[in-house]
């Protein structure tokens, strides 16, 4: 591969790039071997540790149902969030200027706060002032948290998606006689949506991530919370945290390239306007309070995203 | 009316969530533009490593790798950031290491996406009049890509603001511990929630509007 930084090697290059190559190696050998002789010296490469995960019961009774609960939750969350959030994103670009107004502050409030103190603070509200069990509650905080939070991204993300369609469109829509609202039911929702899917999809492995804040935080019985009952059992710590880890990149690995994919395609079909909300189209605005777990991009997407200067097409 | 607030240290929390900040941001700052490095090197085994290491960081839940610090790293493998005696302390530098190994994969991320964004002509150019690998990323390349990256660094930075909270996981004193504390001690739920949510408003805030202004700024206009 030839890069903007490099070109293809010539007999020095090539001798130096396998030097690196070797060197490279040592060092990383170096570091596995030091972790490996680290893991023996504290015994935690015996079979008796690991042998638990080949059995169904530590599945059946700790993994699974773990999983179960952070699938359950971070679902939820979404199904919420997405109405929700297109609400507020529609909310966010209202000709009234109070609407445009208290939308936006939501939005921006709710961006800005940790995840973390919306679950406690979600919690405690709870407790005080409903008789929801206490054995739901966990689930009931951790999704309004979730939800309360991923609904501004999504928000963003509906608003991003829609002021990526070209402004014909909106003047076509009144041109054919239709109104404000059919404008945008009929004609830029559905074409921002599929601009926003990917971005959207991205948005779940934040979700994800974020149920195991409930699991340490608030008791919630998800994927983490459930390694430690399952450490406790057997006394595997560090076999039982690979494992849930294992778990965690697979299962995001699997939304990650889902959403790759579907940028991909997206991109290809001929019926939307090619304007695609992926991890590098969306430019994203500093001066909003963007992203929490995932960072960068997925998602984050904060007010006034700047698309690549490209027109569609 | 703020009456609740006797007894606690409010500052101190908020000021121990800065201090996480602060280290965290320059120790993922120095790693994640390291890893960059290495993702773009003509070495395959290095943008191997790197793109393994960013994949497999991001996926992984922040919460999971700050418990894995204190239950693994600190209690089986005795890893103790020279603070063996002084819990506290070790607490502190066990999150910010895992801060700084959670922030560097989206750090690596933003300035490969600026790196990205230099034109192919100005590489070209330093290949044409003799520049190796080195002094072209060092010299071109990359002074370019970071002025053009401010914005989505802010971004991180501002994320990595509100997730020092997950330090409170293992038992770090910051803002969101003392949140927890103060919630089930006190009865006013609200007006805690509220000094809390207005902290964090009075640090990120400022931090974007500063940040995004300097973007605009220093970008360079192509």
């Amino acid at each position: 591969m030839s890069s903007v930084l490099y070109d293809t090697p010539g007999p020095r290059a090539k001798r130096r790039n396998v030097l690196l190559s070797v060197v490279f190696t040592v060092l990383l050998a170096l570091l596995l071997w030091w972790v490996w002789q680290k893991m023996d010296d504290k015994n935690q490469l015996e079979w008796s540790l690991w042998e638990p995960f080949t059995t169904s019961a530590a599945w059946t009774t700790y993994l699974l149902p773990g999983l179960g609960d952070t699938l359950k939750a971070a679902a939820i969350s979404m199904l919420i969030a997405l109405p929700l959030g297109a609400v507020f994103g529609i909310a966010r670009m209202s000709d009234h200027a109070w609407v445009r107004g208290a939308a936006g502050t939501v939005v921006e409030f709710f961006r800005a706060i940790p995840v973390l103190l919306l679950m406690l603070f979600a919690n405690e509200f709870y407790v005080r002032s409903t008789d929801i069990s206490s054995e739901q509650r966990p689930l009931y905080a951790v999704v309004t948290g979730l939800v309360l939070y991923n609904a501004s991204v999504l928000a963003e993300i509906v608003r991003a998606g829609i002021l990526s369609l070209p402004k014909g469109q909106t003047e076509a829509a009144y041109a054919v006689g239709l109104r404000k609202g059919q404008t945008m039911t009929s004609v830029l929702l559905p074409q921002a949506v599929t601009a926003m899917l990917p971005a959207i999809v991205s948005q779940l492995v934040v979700i994800v991530k974020d149920t195991a804040l409930g699991g340490v935080m608030l008791g919630f019985t998800e994927l983490l919370n459930s390694r430690s009952t399952l450490a406790a059992n057997y006394a595997n710590v560090i076999p039982s945290f690979i494992v849930v880890g294992i778990i965690y990149i697979i299962l995001n690995f699997l939304l990650t390239s889902f959403a790759g994919w579907l940028e991909r395609r997206l991109r290809r079909s001929k019926k939307s306007t090619g304007a695609v909300l992926g991890e590098d189209t969306v430019e994203v605005n500093p001066a909003a309070v963007g992203g929490t777990f995932g960072t960068g991009g997925e998602g984050g997407g904060p007010s006034g995203f700047t698309f690549n200067d490209k027109p569609p097409r | 009316m703020f009456d609740f607030l006797e007894g606690y240290d409010v500052l101190g929390a908020f000021w121990m969530t800065v201090k996480l900040t602060a280290l965290s941001a320059v120790g993922s700052l120095i790693w994640g533009t390291l890893l960059a490095a290495m993702r773009v090197s003509p070495v395959p085994l290095m943008r191997g490593f790197g793109t393994a290491y960013v994949n497999i960081v991001r996926n992984i839940p922040l919460t999971v790798i700050i418990v894995f610090t204190s239950l693994g790293l600190a209690d089986i493998f005795g890893v103790t950031m020279g603070a063996a005696d002084n819990f506290d302390v070790q607490g502190f530098r066990l999150a910010v290491l895992g801060f700084v190994a959670y922030t560097a994969a989206f750090v690596c991320e933003a300035i490969r996406s600026g790196i990205n964004t230099v034109p192919l002509g100005q590489a070209e150019a330093a290949r044409a009049i003799g520049l190796n690998f080195t002094q072209t990323l060092r010299l071109i390349v990359l002074p370019q890509a970071f002025r053009s990256v401010i914005g989505p660094l802010a971004n991180v930075l501002i994320a990595l603001t509100k997730n020092t909270t997950v330090a409170a996981a293992i038992g770090v004193a910051e803002a969101a511990t003392l949140m927890k504390t103060m919630i089930e001690n006190e009865a006013q739920t609200l007006a805690i929630g509220a000094v809390f949510a207005f902290g964090f408003l009075v640090l990120t805030l400022p931090t974007g509007l500063l940040l995004g202004w300097l973007a605009k700024r220093l970008a360079v206009k192509r």
